[in-house]
């Protein structure tokens, strides 16, 4: 996110600008270790919880019902009541499968690989987007233990000594699909949970209700901020951001083997994996939009999450969506030049055929749209516009995983075989469902956990500078500002 | 283990981390061993301070990446050419690229956790009691806005009146003395 360079513009006069760069700034000036404590920790401790929040919660719950029922009625009927057939055997449940978990990705970018990078501005949104990526990492679980068919046998894919002496089959990627999604499960939930600790003995340092010291308390650990112990923990961190980096590169790379392993026209590419990636954290960042706009609003947090923010988000999707735009490019471009009869007619059927309609609404809404107007400046700061713009980039993201599962599996090679896909009112019940469930889980989050890393925070302030030889705290404070 | 009762140790509560870090500077430089600092978020220049470079976290992330390895391939091979060796196509038994993914997986896996456990383990936490909480000023100000120097009372240069005179000439906002 480097400058280009200073906008010299004489009726910018927002104090939000930091005048030696032309940038908007990370953190909006005034603040101090305490006023950032009382903004962020005042979110969570208030007696008053608003009547919006409870509302919404209120509303996602009757959504997750959509899941409960769905689910309820799926182990009693079957995958029958899916619109999923043959030769159409992948449907909804791997499609909303990886569409979540795309969404999720963009949490672990911007807490592992942005930490890498020094991207200090990623301080203020790493929580939630740590919190998004675990919420859609549950709403993605699910759907492939349905699909199986029997998902209380579910416990069949783990690697574990039975008296059936049945071993799994390691070669399938079905297999790598397992171990790779509870792999990130796990250490998602382990790098937020560590992330917290500190914050969370801030809480229990601050919560006067019994019931909220015991509970941050216990979470706290007896945190104490002792400088041997922060050492550790940004060790950890900084491990911990190591490891998830290529862990979240591989979950994606995995997920498209799920496809590029099988010999079928329109999977069977080496461009998968690298399309798959940069096409997850597209969405994820476009969620991060989502939930990130909302919320700034709602809690008054504009200082902390700042134009700064969304321009610098707006931009990654910007590459990234490039990089999906070059992955479709490539697609069309090869099923020409290795001049296969079956990829050809795949790439025609995808384009002109009977379901011709979801790829030209996935150009519209992954390319056309987003990657004309991002180049904008006046657009990647208009918070209005992004807002729309991140409903439109999911819904892209939606129709890309659409296309790839349903069309190059309707019409495969034998026409004999041919048929089509059409979801059931039991598909769009769950996936709806979903939507309810993750913005349930996302509001009890936000009530009950800090959003923003105050540790994290505090240590971009310009306050923080040690001046050798202990100098007055009133010079400090001064010249820092 | 020094005794669980009588004095912990003195605690200086500063305004800024410049006033925190001069004042450790300075104390082990007078010889203190026994003494840490508290801060609400890293600081760096104070490990400096205390001279506390080796965490120990790294070397239990790689041991923890190697067990996983070994633990994650050698049962991919285990299970697909001994346990349940099956017939795929006619692949090789030992095919040794398919199980890269798993065993990479759990590599990241018990590398992870050994690391964020490790960590937890290192710093003897979970520890919901600890004497500086007894501490009110600790209480409300450790991971807030305050700077904390405490010179534990198990140091062999501790005096409860000598101590008390040389964290003053920090000029700290407090000193209290805190019990076990």
């Amino acid at each position: 996110m480097a400058t280009q360079g200073p906008i010299h513009d004489p009726e910018i006069v927002d104090p939000m600008i930091d005048p030696r760069t032309g940038e908007y700034a990370v953190i909006a000036p005034g603040h101090n270790f305490k006023s950032v404590t009382q903004k962020i920790a005042g979110i969570v401790l208030t007696a008053n919880t608003p009547w919006a929040w409870v509302g919404g919660l209120f509303l996602a719950a009757t959504v997750a019902t959509g899941v409960i029922i769905a689910v309820t009625w799926l182990v009693l009927k079957g995958v029958g009541i899916w619109g999923v057939t043959i030769p159409g055997a992948w449907g909804f449940a791997i499609i909303n499968f990886v569409w979540w978990i795309g969404i999720g990705h963009a949490g672990t970018l911007i807490s592992a690989i942005l930490l890498l990078f020094k991207q200090q501005w990623r301080n203020s949104i790493n929580r939630f987007a740590e919190a998004m990526t675990i919420f859609a990492v549950c709403c993605a679980g699910m759907f492939p233990l349905l699909h199986v068919g029997r998902p209380w046998l579910g416990y069949w894919l783990l690697p574990y000594p039975n008296t059936m002496n049945v071993w799994p089959q390691f070669r399938s990627p079905l297999a790598w699909d397992v171990f790779a999604v509870s792999t990130y499960a796990t250490i998602s939930v382990v790098f937020w949970y560590i992330g917290m600790i500190p914050d969370f003995g801030t809480l229990r340092d601050r919560a006067k209700l019994p019931i909220a010291k015991y509970f941050y308390g216990m979470l706290a650990l007896g945190w104490r901020g002792s400088t041997r112990h922060w050492i550790r923990y940004e060790s950890a961190s900084l491990l911990l951001a190591g490891l998830s980096t290529p862990l979240v590169l591989s979950v994606h790379t995995t997920i498209s083997f799920d496809f590029a392993v099988a010999a079928m026209a329109g999977w069977h590419t080496t461009i998968f994996p690298p399309y798959f990636v940069a096409g997850a954290v597209y969405s994820g960042f476009a969620m991060v939009l989502t939930l990130a706009i909302p919320i700034r609003k709602f809690y008054h947090l504009e200082d902390l999450v700042t134009l700064r923010h969304l321009d610098n988000m707006a931009k990654v999707m910007l590459a990234t969506g490039s990089i999906v735009a070059y992955g479709y490019g490539m697609e069309v471009f090869m099923s020409w030049y290795s001049a296969s009869h079956w990829e050809f007619f795949m790439m025609w059927n995808r384009m002109f055929g009977p379901m011709g309609w979801a790829y030209w609404i996935l150009i519209l809404t992954n390319i056309a749209i987003p990657l004309t107007t991002l180049w904008s400046r006046k657009l990647r700061v208009n918070v209005g516009y992004l807002f729309f713009l991140s409903f439109v980039v999911n819904i892209g993201m939606w129709f890309e995983r659409f296309v790839i599962v349903v069309t190059s599996l309707y019409r495969d090679y034998l026409p004999s075989s041919w048929g089509t896909y059409r979801a059931t009112k039991w598909d769009y019940m769950l996936f709806i469902g979903t939507w309810g469930m993750f913005t349930f889980l996302f509001l009890l989050f936000a009530r009950l956990a800090p959003m923003i890393p105050m540790s994290e925070i505090k240590m971009m302030l310009p306050q923080t500078k040690v001046r050798p030889g202990g100098a007055d705290a009133e010079v400090v404070t001064q010249e820092a500002l | 283990m020094p005794p669980r009762e009588g004095v912990y140790g003195l605690l200086a509560e500063f305004n800024t981390p410049s006033e925190l870090v001069h004042a450790t500077e300075m104390a082990h430089r007078a010889g203190y061993r026994r003494m840490e600092c508290y801060t609400p978020y890293p600081v760096e220049e104070a490990a400096e301070a205390l001279r506390f470079h080796k965490t120990g976290v790294p070397l239990m992330c790689l041991v923890g990446g190697v067990m996983g390895l070994i633990t994650g391939y050698g049962m991919e091979v285990w299970v697909n050419v001994w346990g349940y060796p099956l017939n795929i196509a006619g692949r090789p038994l030992f095919s040794w690229p398919a199980f890269v993914i798993p065993g990479y997986e759990w590599t990241i896996l018990f590398a992870g956790l050994s690391a964020a456990f490790g960590m937890i383990a290192l710093n003897g936490l979970p520890q919901l009691y600890h004497p500086l909480f007894n501490a009110p000023n600790f209480r409300d100000g450790a991971l807030n806005d305050k700077f904390f120097l405490c010179l534990e009372a198990h140091d062999p240069r501790f005096s409860p009146t000598e101590t008390r005179t040389f964290l003053e000439q920090f000029s700290p906002v407090s000193i209290v003395e805190v019990d076990h």
